[in-house]
């Protein structure tokens, strides 16, 4: 789809119009999209902490949070708020320099890995070549951000509490890595936008849950355990840790924690999305709709609706996996450690290589359904 | 010199500064725990490299095995064993680190003079980029396969290795486990490894 609406081509001839060189308006145009992901990654996270709180609650048959703003709304930011004006304090014995670093290099992976998240067709920051093995990569930096914020923090619960993030984050992106190798094998690419594009041949029934429903459910508890969310999230268990690798921090450091498991939460549904239920994909194809209507498909107006029905198809569905999400941590009880590297090691990690080596074989023996 | 050209020099510039400084510290530094750190940020600049050379395939893998399986394997042995015990002083310390040094030195002017003479075919092979991922596999089920097997058996055997090492009630009976407090005196005591029970 190279013709329509294109904001980059438009940009930057409107700045060359003002007098500058092609590669100066260039280089003004590559932060503006990397900082649009940004900020609606921030605002999905004030959103995801909006909807924990008032579904927590909802849970415990309580009200929630309802004086700030309408129903609460305004809660996330005045918890934001508290957070950035609280004092920062780093502990007398504590290695200063790696209590600092730590929660940025938990942070800064996740941020980065919304590179290859598309939101429509054009609509990602960069289309890379090695996409969802980018995000793989990524992630895999997180560990060491962990480790490095427990040790540092000269407290026996946050390096217990750092261990065994890092240990539960290692063990589970195996399974996760070998999930996420079935979908690529069907599609025959890394790059996001070709996952969801061949997903989106035969509307809703193309998507890859049908064709991958035990990679999906592999999927959804190793993202589930990689965001330490309960049952899963052992590293910080309250009643054993204290508050495991977190317990020393306060402040803006605590909160880019906090940030960094919300957005890696909104990250997951949202890449959840995108491999399994067909990412932008609208069960009702758009050359229909703009056949109906007797427009031509690279007609503005057109191409802005697509866009947006993209976009909220997107979020639509990766917030109904954070809603899942939410009800299974106020819902379920925590698992003990053991059971949680058995069920990694002992059940996920067969499990998945199984599913790999079925996928594999059901794409040998039907070329057409699972992508020859 | 155009924009994406100096961009790319000084990328460069600071990733190699960041490689040479970094692994000096690995080697340099007393801490142990912070030559593990480093030796992280020098894994990662050495894939910062890599994509310079737009080999993003290679640069994600050296993420995801250097710095994420290496590293944190390193990071972990260091932390469950980080006992804070003084080091007995080694004789002759200063002598081994100058002739360390020496070595080290040697190779590193034997290097220069071969990086100096050596005729580079310049500009080098142009890369293929995004196809890479589809050669690298081709190459590994073609021409590469012996190698790729046996590095798997390799890796098969260390794992084997590694969990019958770790089985210990299989090895020692329970009522040495309970007589020894601590591990150092389990290797002063020189109980064999595999008992009889276990190779039957």
């Amino acid at each position: 789809m190279n013709s329509g609406i294109d904001l980059e081509m438009s940009f930057t001839q409107g700045v060359q119009n003002l007098g500058l060189s092609q590669e100066l308006a260039h280089l003004l145009w590559i932060p503006l999209p990397m900082l649009l992901v940004l900020v609606s990654a921030v605002i999905g996270v004030l959103v995801t902490v909006w909807l924990e709180r008032k579904i927590s609650a909802a849970a415990q048959q309580r009200i929630g949070p309802e004086y700030a703003g309408a129903l609460g709304i305004l809660q996330p930011m005045a918890d934001g708020l508290k957070l950035l004006v609280k004092e920062d304090i780093i502990p007398a014995r504590a290695d200063s320099v790696l209590f600092t670093v730590g929660p940025i290099l938990v942070l800064v992976p996740v941020i980065l890995s919304w590179l290859i998240v598309p939101f429509g067709q054009n609509l990602l920051i960069s289309n890379v070549g090695i996409g969802i093995f980018l995000w793989i990569a990524l992630s895999s930096i997180q560990p060491i951000g962990l480790l490095m914020s427990g040790y540092s923090s000269n407290n026996k619960y946050s390096l217990l509490g750092g261990l065994r993030a890092a240990a539960q984050s290692i063990s589970y992106e195996i399974p996760l890595a070998l999930a996420v190798l079935a979908i690529v094998m069907m599609s025959n690419s890394l790059s996001t936008v070709d996952i969801v594009e061949q997903q989106n041949t035969a509307g809703f029934l193309s998507w890859n849950i049908w064709r991958q429903p035990v990679g999906f459910i592999i999927f959804w508890i190793c993202a589930l355990a990689e965001c330490e969310r309960l049952p899963f999230d052992l590293p910080e268990a309250e009643e054993e840790l204290v508050a495991g690798y977190q317990t020393e921090y306060a402040g803006m450091k605590f909160a880019l924690f906090y940030l960094a498991g919300y957005i890696n939460l909104v990250l997951s549904a949202l890449l959840v999305s995108v491999l399994y239920l067909g990412g932008w994909g609208f069960p009702i194809s758009i050359d229909w709709f703009s056949s109906l209507i007797g427009l031509s498909i690279d007609n503005p107006l057109v191409q802005i609706i697509a866009a947006s029905i993209g976009i909220v198809m997107t979020i639509l569905k990766a917030y109904l996996l954070v809603f899942l999400a939410i009800l299974l941590r106020w819902t379920t009880p925590r698992v003990r450690i053991d059971q949680l590297l058995d069920l990694g090691w002992k059940f996920l990690l067969p499990i998945s290589l199984v599913n790999l080596l079925v996928t594999a074989s059901l794409k040998l023996a039907f070329p057409m359904t699972f992508g020859g | 010199m155009n924009i994406a050209y100096s961009t790319e020099l000084i990328c460069f510039l600071i990733l190699s500064s960041v490689i040479v400084s970094g692994s000096l510290a690995v080697v340099l530094l007393e801490n142990i725990v912070y030559s593990a750190f480093i030796l992280g940020g020098v894994f990662m600049a050495v894939a910062g490299l890599y994509l310079l050379l737009n080999a993003s395939f290679v640069a994600a893998a050296q993420i995801l095995v250097y710095v994420g399986a290496v590293n944190v394997l390193i990071l972990f042995a260091i932390m469950l064993v980080n006992n804070k015990e003084k080091l007995k002083p080694i004789e002759g310390l200063k002598t081994r680190k100058l002739i360390s040094g020496g070595v080290c030195g040697g190779l590193l002017i034997l290097l220069l003079r071969v990086s100096i003479t050596t005729k580079w075919n310049l500009p080098g092979p142009s890369s293929i980029g995004e196809e890479a991922t589809e050669r690298i596999g081709e190459h590994l089920f073609t021409d590469y396969l012996l190698p790729f097997e046996l590095a798997s058996i390799l890796l098969l055997m260390a794992m084997i290795g590694a969990i019958v090492l770790a089985r210990r009630d299989v090895l020692i009976s329970i009522d040495d486990i309970n007589d020894l407090k601590n591990q150092k005196s389990l290797s002063d005591k020189k109980i064999p490894l595999l008992s009889e029970k276990s190779l039957k």
